[in-house]
């Protein structure tokens, strides 16, 4: 479904991937963990298209398309998602009327019709119920006022109306109290369908008790330095990634340098 | 230092043939001595810093004609009012108004004949409020003054649906290259006695294509304990000239609320002056103006804070495309007596283009010691981040951008009171979005 090749790509003239290889079949849920500042979230944002980062050389195919040719809206529309690690706040836009406004732009796409108020409520209903997910939270402004929990929460939740055939999570279970770390669980253990696929970018083994990776790779200094199956996260938390040999000269850098500043 | 005016005397004359004697001849002779002696305001005058009115001052305006009927008037209605007002060309015409049943002693009528039927009740108020003293375009009204809306409500009078006034400008076709266009010097008089309470729409409106001159003042007076909500919707064509006075004063208690809607005008300049004049005063000033092309929309504001115990809240938010100039100068004054006045005014705007500018200039003026006074400005662009997101969901560029666009100016839209008011100002907005992004994904 997914074929990163060679994949190098930086922002503001710094390299951060240095050269990416990395297959996802459909059916499959790969988790890519790391060390701060090793390029995990770069590599997210890079699959979604952040116009920020430029790619450098490398190809990423996915479902046959050149992915890096494509807009962020294209790839949204082709079923790419991806679940931010920090949700952006937009006041004055009510949740449920966003969420309607994607869910129908990628109808559109794949040539549907638009879903009228009381459909679109009746998947709604059912997804937060799925989820175990507060009401309240859609007629709020799009992340406006969330604590980092409901923000988390409600791009799973956004995931799940939205189905996409892949899910790419940045860091969605970092700060979560254990209730909405099995919202993140549950969401991504609903999308597990032959037909789809996730990556989950972590910093933490915790949600890898909740959802059970097929692929674990470990991301250092740009690069997949080790790719194993799921016992693969349970030494790293037993081990850390002290053992990394890129990992002294990441952590020699100063914490508060630009290029630690959590980009992953 | 005046400025080429040598259209305006002979207009002037012609004007006073058109009637209205006594008390009103020597007002508008007075008005029209002081115009001429000061002339036009230049961006020497402080207060015209940023807006050249060049293009007025050298322009050659005839008085609008009268017409019976008026193009567009079915597309400016509001519906389920009280009483809807039509002007056209600067005239009242019966024929497209119409008033209710109102609560008795209620007056709402045309100020040429109620200054004809009651003189003295008109003249008591008239030009008290707005001084023409100072500003040069209220001394320009007062000289053509002839026509308008005049509002009367007394004592415990509650008109609870809206009061719409819409001026509309229907200027002729232009047969030669030389033939002057029209302009119009509406005047609005609005006197709401104590308790009572109205809710009052003002609309201009005018076809694009035509450099046509609005130059309009209300004088409003808000009574103890009365309650008045006002919008002026402000739709002209997109080469008119617009100018517009609005002065208010708030008795003891009384509320005003004010919601500004600048969608249109190739200049528009809109002065809102509002003297809270007892104790208890709350006063709001809601303001949405968005332009493109090389359109220019200029917003003045004072709130003279004279009196304790008065509470203010502003918030003013503008759309610049293109190389659309926006221009806010809120003046906030609190004077000595004015004690635990609570204001509070926030300016944003957004920027489309980097030919777009703003000139934003708030302007706090504060004489007493206990008080609570904030103001916050904000000048920028669409956020990335936040086109980013949305854009990762699937919506196109275009798309998102109207999508944070119309989340900016929401907060302002989402206050506009009545439905069918609120309707037309979002959908005139989005319209003049769609014009602004390009259409393609």
């Amino acid at each position: 479904m997914l074929k990163v090749t060679n994949l190098h790509a930086g922002i503001a003239g710094r390299e951060i991937l240095r050269g990416i290889d990395l297959s996802i079949d459909a059916g499959q849920v790969h988790a890519i963990m790391g060390p701060n500042g090793s390029g995990k979230s770069t590599l997210a944002r890079v699959l979604a298209g952040h116009p920020e980062y430029v790619v450098t050389a490398g190809e990423v195919v996915f479902d046959g398309q050149d992915l890096l040719s494509m807009d962020p809206e294209s790839r949204a529309r082709a079923g790419v998602f991806m679940a931010f690690q920090y949700p952006v706040e937009i006041p004055g836009v009510n949740n449920a009327y966003f969420l309607k406004a994607a869910l129908n732009a990628l109808r559109a796409h794949r040539g549907e019709e638009p879903l009228d108020a009381m459909d679109f409520m009746v998947l709604v209903r059912d997804r937060m119920k799925q989820l175990g997910m507060d009401e309240t939270l859609l007629n709020r402004p799009v992340n406006e006022g969330f604590s980092g929990g409901e923000k988390k929460r409600n791009e799973i939740f956004q995931m799940a109306v939205l189905e996409p055939r892949l899910a790419i999570l940045d860091e969605t279970d970092s700060g979560l109290d254990i209730d909405a770390l099995k919202v993140v669980a549950n969401g991504v253990n609903a999308m597990r369908r032959p037909d789809r696929a996730s990556l989950l970018v972590t910093h933490y083994q915790r949600l890898l008790d909740y959802v059970v990776p097929d692929v674990v790779h470990v991301l250092a200094d740009g690069r997949i330095v080790r790719s194993g199956g799921k016992e693969l996260a349970l030494e790293l938390e037993e081990k850390g990634y002290g053992w990394l040999p890129a990992y002294a000269e990441a952590s020699a850098r100063p914490a508060n340098a630009p290029d630690a500043r959590g980009r992953g | 230092m005046a400025t080429t005016f040598d259209w305006g005397a002979a207009e002037w004359e012609r004007a006073q043939q058109r009637g209205g004697g006594g008390a009103l001849a020597r007002m508008r002779e007075d008005a029209w001595g002081r115009f001429v002696s000061r002339g036009f305001p230049t961006t020497r005058d402080e207060e015209w810093r940023f807006t050249g009115v060049g293009p007025i001052a050298e322009g050659a305006f005839a008085l609008a004609p009268p017409l019976s009927s008026g193009d567009g008037v079915d597309d400016h209605r509001v519906p389920d009012v009280a009483a809807e007002l039509v002007f056209v060309n600067g005239r009242y015409v019966p024929a497209l108004s119409r008033i209710d049943a109102l609560p008795q002693a209620v007056r709402i009528g045309s100020l040429a004949s109620s200054m004809t039927i009651t003189p003295d009740v008109v003249t008591r108020h008239l030009s008290r409020i707005a001084p023409s003293e100072s500003q040069p375009f209220v001394a320009l009204n007062t000289a053509f003054l002839h026509d308008g809306a005049f509002i009367e409500l007394p004592a415990g009078a509650i008109v609870e649906r809206p009061i719409h006034l819409l001026f509309l400008t229907t200027p002729q076709v232009r047969l030669k290259a030389d033939t002057p266009t029209v302009m119009t010097h509406p005047r609005v008089l609005v006197i709401l006695g104590a308790n009572s309470q109205a809710s009052i729409v003002e609309t201009y409106a005018g076809p694009p294509g035509t450099d046509y001159f609005t130059n309009t003042v209300a004088e409003i007076v808000v009574g103890d304990n009365a309650v008045l909500s006002h919008v002026k919707l402000q739709y002209e064509g997109a080469d008119a000239f617009h100018v517009g006075a609005t002065h208010v004063h708030v008795q003891r208690s009384g509320t005003y609320v004010s919601n500004a809607i600048n969608l249109g005008g190739g200049l528009a300049r809109n002065d809102i002056a509002v003297v809270l004049r007892g104790e208890g005063v709350d006063c709001t000033l809601n303001g949405l103006y968005c332009a493109d092309a090389d359109r220019l929309v200029d917003n003045h504001t004072t709130i003279d804070h004279a009196n304790p115990h008065c509470g203010s809240r502003e918030i003013y938010k503008g759309i610049l495309a293109d190389r659309a100039r926006g221009v806010f100068n809120g003046k906030i004054i609190v004077r000595p007596d004015a004690q635990k006045t609570d204001a509070k005014q926030t300016n944003r705007a957004l920027l489309l283009s980097e030919d777009a500018r703003i000139n934003t200039k708030p302007q706090l003026e504060i004489f007493a010691n206990d008080v609570k006074c904030t103001h916050g400005a904000a000048v920028g662009q669409l956020d990335e981040e936040a086109l980013f997101y949305v854009r990762s969901r699937g919506l196109s560029d275009v798309d998102a951008r109207h999508l944070l666009i119309r989340a900016f100016a929401s907060d302002v839209v989402n206050r506009v009171p009545i439905d069918a008011v609120r309707s037309s100002v979002e959908g005139r907005l989005y319209r003049q979005l769609s014009r602004i992004l390009p259409s393609a994904a």
